[in-house]
């Protein structure tokens, strides 16, 4: 019996093996070679000591911070609203809908809206703002990626908040909470772990969003993603690049322990 | 109702923002023009374009191909990684197998993109004939579906009473009998779930295949944003309005399927409250 399920499981094992365990060995063992193929520390070294990749590094994370504290603040309300909806279901499906949608066509629909002859340069021409140059800066880079994450910041905290047992809400009420202390007290800290993982969706593909830094945000804005993709693909500097893996893979994990479900604390039902 | 105004108002204007840039799309594929800064006129011109450019129908036909053959993979392999998981009886070694399940889910695309290439060009030194291309492609999107797969299924292994197979044991069955009447058909819903997912997540991916595509082989997103960089191109709005039909058929596909999965838990809890009434 344990044979059969041994051979059932195989094909299983030989993936993690050769697509999970592998890989990340590998993009560690690369990070130790230059350009050459000699084995080395330099790629470590440039990184921590050249001024370059440690400002890139923060941009980073300030890109990321951004792109989630604004998809945080336009969620969290539609998510709230929507589980007082009827039909909730079909409207979450709607919300669901866009992410099915090819990435690369919504950043493409993008490069039509920001261009210098679009609609919103139209739309600021007809209050006498003038076309102003909006593709290829900051700003259309962060519009454009909250535009792609919200669904995904919305359907952890909706999932969370339909978990919450309404009782515990009618309970406060009755004890003479107006709404705002009902959501204060009850509502949002029960959700929590719905933010943290809309968070941890959103933080973490936002480190690595390489092709809408370069359709854009014009190359303004490197992100570590860009520059994974730069050393892989353009310089192929594979060592450079293997190196900012890392550095993005232990970001991964900070996130992912800073956003961690305590175990035991939540509530069961 | 009343109470409700303000925040239907602002639903309102989140799903139109959501909607905007797809309609936006959806509306200049009928231009006349070759831009997408004004509507000078209504026109099938850019889809006469598509279906006559057979370079890039080729392209999605090999994308649908992709999906379709790396959904087919990744199910069958999940679908054993997920009972292979459930039946193992330590529980450190369920969690670590668990973890290990969820790394392809949570790394960035990059990191997936760049360890895959490193792996596939290293093949590529030990086999001669191995070189990037359909078939790192293919292998590539198997390996972060399966993932999905497994995540699909679980819950519905868990869900599943070990008494009717200890019942089929008990009847004589082999495990193979085990496995094709009994536990496969019960699980038949995860399955075409994580068939679905598996193969939109396929259709999506850009970054990975960016990745491991080489230079003879390209798919509709490769293809999408290499054409996007060199400006507007009306064609791909065509393209981009018919992948939304699509999308909308599956979407709704997939909406009934886990309806119809959701009705039957349903079902089955307000059968154990009721049993329990009773007793």
């Amino acid at each position: 019996m344990t044979k059969t399920r041994k051979f059932y499981t195989f094909p299983y094992f030989v993936w993690l093996l050769l697509f999970v365990i592998a890989p990340v060995a590998l993009i560690i063992y690369q990070s130790f070679f230059d350009m050459q193929g000699a084995f080395t520390l330099e790629n470590y070294q440039t990184y921590f000591t050249s001024g370059k990749y440690l400002i890139m590094t923060l941009n980073s994370i300030w890109y990321a911070f951004l792109i989630t504290l604004f998809t945080l603040l336009i969620s969290y309300p539609t998510a709230y609203f929507l589980t007082k909806l009827k039909y909730k279901d079909l409207w979450l499906l709607l919300i669901i809908l866009p992410t099915w949608i090819n990435l690369l066509l919504k950043a493409y629909a993008f490069i039509g809206i920001f261009s210098i002859d679009g609609s919103v340069n139209h739309f600021l021409e007809f209050f006498g703002l003038g076309p102003t140059q909006l593709l290829f800066t900051d700003a259309s880079f962060l519009v454009v990626a909250t535009y792609i994450e919200i669904p995904f910041m919305i359907m952890p905290i909706y999932n969370a908040l339909e978990e919450i047992d309404p009782s515990l809400v009618s309970a406060s009420r009755d004890l003479g909470a107006n709404s705002y202390q009902a959501f204060r007290r009850v509502i949002f800290p029960l959700s929590l772990s719905g933010v943290k993982s809309g968070v941890q969706a959103v933080f973490i593909p936002s480190l690595s969003l390489f092709m809408l830094t370069r359709l854009i945000g014009g190359n303004r804005v490197i992100t570590l993603g860009t520059a994974i993709e730069q050393h892989f693909l353009i310089t192929q500097n594979w060592g450079m690049g293997a190196t900012i893996g890392v550095i993005l893979i232990f970001a991964m994990f900070i996130v992912m322990l800073l956003t961690q479900e305590k175990k035991g604390r939540r509530i069961k039902k | 109702m009343r109470k409700f105004r303000w925040s239907h108002i602002y639903l309102t204007i989140v799903f139109l923002l959501l909607y905007l840039p797809i309609f936006y799309l959806i509306f200049y594929s009928f231009n006349t023009g070759t831009t997408m800064n004004q509507f000078t006129g209504f026109s099938l011109a850019h889809y006469q374009a598509l279906f006559a450019d057979s370079r890039l129908l080729i392209i999605v036909l090999n994308t649908f191909l992709l999906a379709f053959l790396s959904a087919l993979i990744a199910t069958m392999i999940g679908v054993l990684g997920a009972i292979g998981i459930y039946y193992n009886k330590k529980r450190w070694l369920k969690n670590t197998l668990l973890s290990f399940n969820n790394v392809l889910l949570v790394s960035p695309d990059v990191i997936i993109g760049a360890s895959f290439l490193i792996f596939f060009t290293m093949i590529g030194s030990w086999f001669r004939s191995f070189h990037l291309g359909f078939i790192s492609v293919l292998l590539s999107h198997c390996a972060f579906s399966v993932p999905i797969v497994v995540l699909m299924v679980l819950p519905k292994l868990q869900e599943m009473k070990d008494s009717m197979v200890d019942a089929a044991r008990d009847l004589g069955a082999n495990s193979w009998q085990v496995m094709k009447d009994i536990i496969l058909p019960f699980l038949t819903p995860g399955i075409i779930a994580g068939y679905f997912m598996a193969f939109t997540y396929s259709l999506d991916d850009f970054a990975v295949t960016f990745f491991v595509t080489g230079n003879g082989f390209t798919t509709m997103s490769v293809e999408i944003y290499s054409r996007a960089r060199q400006g507007i191109d009306l064609e791909i709005n065509a393209l981009s309005t018919l992948v939304f039909l699509f999308s909308l058929f599956l979407v709704i596909g997939y909406y009934f399927i886990s309806k119809e999965n959701r009705s039957k838990r349903l079902r089955k809890n307000r059968l154990k409250r009721k049993k329990a009434d009773l007793t």
